[in-house]
């Protein structure tokens, strides 16, 4: 049933997967085209997590969780053990929200763990639901992934059938359900208390903080922890090898490996599970072992490091790794694991267009610097790429951006001018507003020649960015 | 019309999984438009009866969401998408040549109903671009040609392809006798169990 890997490194079965060489933690089932059935996964040491889990007293579970500092998947990078801990003792019940909203633009990896190994999340649930005694698990998909919809639903059926999951676990007092729940097309709902707003069977509009965290209050005001796929999947083998063991893998301060999807003008695209914390972004984008360079020998001209929401970076930054702080400091985030790079072909401003156009499509509506701002940063981009551009139209964007994200907006450092670190400010409630920012600045900042060209000659810019095609 | 037989006895059966009906909500408008193709008045209002919203609520929360149609829209929903990746592997001329060789606008049907063609935000198949859907159903690196024989298949209803309400093929059942109990937060006010013998397997 194995499938060896075909020549070019992707699998048949698991389109855009990349089997690399290097520690495989969460992927290593991928290489199995029934990777997905119970058959497989308990042959594969499936549910060995669990076993050991319950062989342990539920704080000590939390504790090898924290030890193994395992950094939420999600975007925000924040330790799952520690985001655990913020749970208020003794008002139960409490419930875990697992997050398969998979939305960001250049994010998909999520998606591939719960198509590919779906027992592994739900390992991964019922390890978090035994450590921190969550009595309710709902796995919250997207609504446009039918096929992760499907394999989780049956994993569920065989995983309740088998002892699993349901009531006395393994022949154990631990007992809990795990309901599927579905998306309906909205980005926002990735967003966790617009997450919780969605499963309460709302609008997925964004929760004013503070409270900051669900934790404190979450679904039916009740204390719930929201976990990202990726992070629960990570769970079982942290129990099956230890924290210690775990924390072999990637760097001091982040352990383990990770998923990104590299996408755009390469010779090869993919999802790569990559040591966290220790490859570089020129490793992940020219390696041999990687992506293997910019597609017909052109030059990188920019790249997004960390999803739509994340302010770009170019060829100098290349030599960062692939870890939080780092890139931070640098002007942007790693964030959901997503990069996205473009060559020398591409048009700056038609590219920061198409993301901005995006923040304004998904804005929920609820706060007016982000409802109003993203609309009209979207038109005054797309009059400049019409030919219709104004000479204060430049200002004009930094300026309502700085309504939406106030002050010194996170960016990479360029002609003499510093980087601002991330984060941004803002005047809305969740990050989304500030999101549609990144693009205008990076671009302007970078490439401010490009617009005033475009607004100087008001020539219209033929639709098409880049050569048509797909990758070889 | 409203809910058959034997999507009513499905619905009671999911909102039976949590604490609370009104989360049943979008689960249940997910059933009903696999039923009719699109949310009609009457399924929303016995949604909303159901789960213990008014129809207002229920089209509020249905309105906020994409996925959720008010009319009918063709047999085969094919959503190319435009974001960054695809936009780089030249998803904007896909989408054009999508529309243009159907002859509709973005967001039409075709005049015999088959094909609706939409642009879409991010389906996260960004590797694989330029990407669409068919119902929910993945196609990667997707040229023009691979497009028009695409349509060809789909006008001769070549391609088992289910509909566009129908998302998973299989649905998850829980056995009365493995279910853990659902409950309302306000009835599981106890420490779990598991937490006060501290050490479950023992």
């Amino acid at each position: 049933m194995m499938q060896a890997r075909t020549a070019d490194g992707y699998i048949a079965h698991a389109p855009g997967y990349v089997l690399n060489d290097g520690p495989k933690l969460i992927t290593r089932r991928f290489v199995h085209e029934d990777s997905f059935t119970l058959a497989r996964y308990e042959a594969t040491g499936g549910y060995e997590g669990l076993r050991a889990a319950l062989e342990m007293a539920p704080g000590a579970v939390h504790d090898e969780v924290r030890a193994a500092t395992l950094l939420g998947r999600g975007g925000a990078g924040f330790p799952a053990g520690v985001k655990w801990g913020f749970l208020p003792p003794g008002k139960h019940p409490y419930y875990l929200v697992v997050n398969g909203d998979e939305s960001e633009p250049g994010t998909y990896k999520d998606r591939l763990l719960m198509e590919r190994d779906p027992h592994q999340l739900i390992e991964g649930c019922l390890i978090a639901c035994y450590a921190l005694g969550l009595q309710q698990c709902f796995l919250y998909v997207r609504g446009e992934m039918a096929l992760a919809q499907e394999r989780i639903a049956a994993a569920l059926n065989d995983a309740y059938a088998a002892g699993y999951v349901g009531r006395g676990i393994c022949g154990s007092d631990f007992s809990v359900d795990i309901v599927m729940a579905w998306g309906a097309g909205a980005y926002i709902v990735g967003e966790e208390t617009a997450l919780i707003e969605s499963l309460e069977g709302r609008r997925g509009m964004p929760r004013l903080k503070p409270p900051y965290f669900p934790a404190a209050v979450g679904l039916y005001g009740q204390p719930t922890i929201v976990n990202n796929v990726e992070t629960l999947s990570n769970l079982p083998p942290i129990m099956v090898h230890g924290a210690e063991a775990y924390r072999k893998h990637g760097s001091e301060t982040s352990p383990g490996t990770r998923m990104f999807a590299v996408s755009g003008h390469l010779r090869r695209p993919g999802v790569y599970e990559v040591e966290h914390g220790v490859t570089t972004f020129r490793e992940l984008i020219y390696g041999d072992n990687f992506c293997q360079g910019i597609r017909d020998g052109r030059e990188l001209k920019m790249f997004i490091p960390g999803g739509g929401s994340a302010p770009w970076f170019f060829a100098e930054h290349l030599d960062l790794p692939l870890e939080a702080r780092p890139v931070g400091a640098a002007g942007s985030m790693l964030g959901s694991g997503a990069i996205v790079i473009m060559d020398d072909t591409t048009d700056a401003v038609k590219a920061a267009w198409r993301v901005v156009k995006f923040f304004a499509r998904e804005s929920c509506g609820k706060c007016t610097p982000c409802r109003e701002g993203t609309t009209w940063l979207e038109q005054i981009l797309r009059r400049i790429l019409d030919g219709d551009g104004r000479p204060s139209d430049i200002d004009l964007l930094l300026d309502i951006g700085d309504n939406i994200s106030p002050g010194p907006y996170p960016v990479a450092a360029h002609d003499g001018l510093e980087a601002v670190p991330f984060p941004p400010r803002q005047t809305t409630i969740c990050p989304l507003g500030p999101s549609a920012v990144a693009p205008v600045v990076s671009t302007i900042r970078r490439f401010r020649h490009e617009y005033e060209a475009k607004i100087t000659r008001r020539d219209p810019i033929p639709l098409a960015v880049a050569a048509a095609g797909a990758p070889a | 019309m409203t809910l058959s037989a034997a999507n009513e006895a499905r619905a009671a059966e999911i909102i039976g999984w949590f604490p609370r009906p009104r989360s049943a909500l979008i689960p249940l408008l997910h059933l009903a438009q696999e039923q009719d193709g699109y949310l009609t008045a009457d399924a929303m209002r016995r949604v909303g009866e159901l789960v213990g919203a008014t129809p207002a609520e229920v089209k509020g929360t249905a309105g906020f969401y994409e996925m959720f149609r008010f009319e009918p829209v063709g047999t085969y929903l094919v959503n190319v998408c435009t974001n960054i990746s695809c936009l780089l592997w030249g998803g904007e001329e896909l989408l054009e040549h999508a529309a243009s060789s159907l002859g509709v606008e973005v967001g039409g049907t075709t005049e015999d109903g088959k094909i609706t063609v939409e642009e879409v935000e991010c389906i996260a198949a960004c590797t694989e671009a330029p990407c669409l859907q068919v119902n929910y159903r993945y196609r990667g690196r997707v040229s023009t040609d691979d497009f028009d024989r695409l349509v060809d298949d789909l006008r001769a209803d070549r391609l088992d392809i289910p509909h566009h309400g129908a998302l998973s093929t299989v649905r998850q059942a829980i056995p009365a006798e493995r279910m853990a109990g659902v409950v309302p937060p306000e009835q599981a006010r106890e420490e779990p169990v598991w937490l006060q013998s501290g050490k479950a397997a023992g």
